[in-house]
């Protein structure tokens, strides 16, 4: 897995951050994300993933628990978390993205995890199976906010994976 | 007073690492504040409808639970939340 580059939100937030210009020099791609809103939530925020800046012909399948339920849920968009700014002070939400084959000429699937994280009973860890029902390669990846800004020291780590001489198993 | 302007941070990989432009903070559009704000009215609408359904169903399994504690037959729906 290769460090393609790293950005983390200044003072007074952002409303998103996009990835633009993704070479296709890999098989698939990886983000890392350290996540918080500037809204007054206790909980969490939800997160969009666009890539090339889609917000239709995108759907997902989510497994979570919350502290209080587990339970699962369908829409039709790409979603993951990030702490709400009135969550315990100082921290972020975490979640891994991997996107297999983004420059292929297929469907593109989209596998997720999300946690956030409070000092208290309400935080979410939820499981998600994305799909952006679309052949062209992903050449942007937005995640936004979908509620106030990210918050200042929010991060995103985009990452890009070789596949060995099988075609298959990732070297590097 | 001032209007607040919002951003968005963008990374391009087609600049070099170390170009100015590689890294920008842009305003967004009007297009782009008008799919904010219906991502936020989305979302609300989200969240709540997951919360009615979690009370829905720890409501249905309390019924359950109690349905059988007491020998009363269950519904359909209160046998379908206890067998998988």
């Amino acid at each position: 897995m290769q460090h393609i580059e790293t950005v983390t939100v200044g003072s007074g937030g952002a409303a998103s951050i996009t990835f633009s210009a993704i070479p296709a020099d890999y098989t698939d791609l990886v983000i890392k994300l350290s996540l918080r809103t500037t809204t007054a939530d206790t909980g969490w925020n939800d997160i969009f993933l666009r890539p090339n800046s889609a917000t239709t012909n995108l759907t997902a399948r989510a497994l979570y628990g919350t502290g209080s339920a587990a339970a699962s849920f369908s829409v039709s968009d790409i979603r993951f978390y990030a702490n709400g700014g009135g969550s315990t002070a100082s921290t972020f939400a975490n979640s891994a993205i991997y996107i297999p084959n983004y420059a292929s000429s297929s469907a593109k699937s989209v596998s997720i995890d999300s946690v956030s994280e409070n000092n208290s009973t309400t935080a979410i860890q939820a499981i998600l199976a994305g799909l952006w029902n679309q052949t062209t390669a992903i050449t942007s990846l937005e995640i936004v906010s979908s509620s106030g800004n990210l918050a200042e020291f929010s991060s995103a780590s985009l990452y890009g994976v070789l596949a060995g001489s099988d075609g298959i198993v990732a070297v590097s | 007073m001032t209007n607040e302007v919002v951003t968005k941070l963008v990374v391009d990989l087609s600049k070099p690492e170390g170009h100015p432009e590689r890294v920008q903070s842009i305003p967004l559009t009007e297009e782009e504040l008008a799919q904010r704000e219906a991502d936020r009215i989305a979302a609300e609408a989200a969240e709540a409808e997951r919360l009615q359904a979690e009370a829905d169903l720890a409501a249905l399994k309390a019924s359950a639970k109690a349905k059988l504690i007491s020998g009363v037959p269950l519904t359909e729906a209160e046998a379908g939340v206890l067998v998988i």
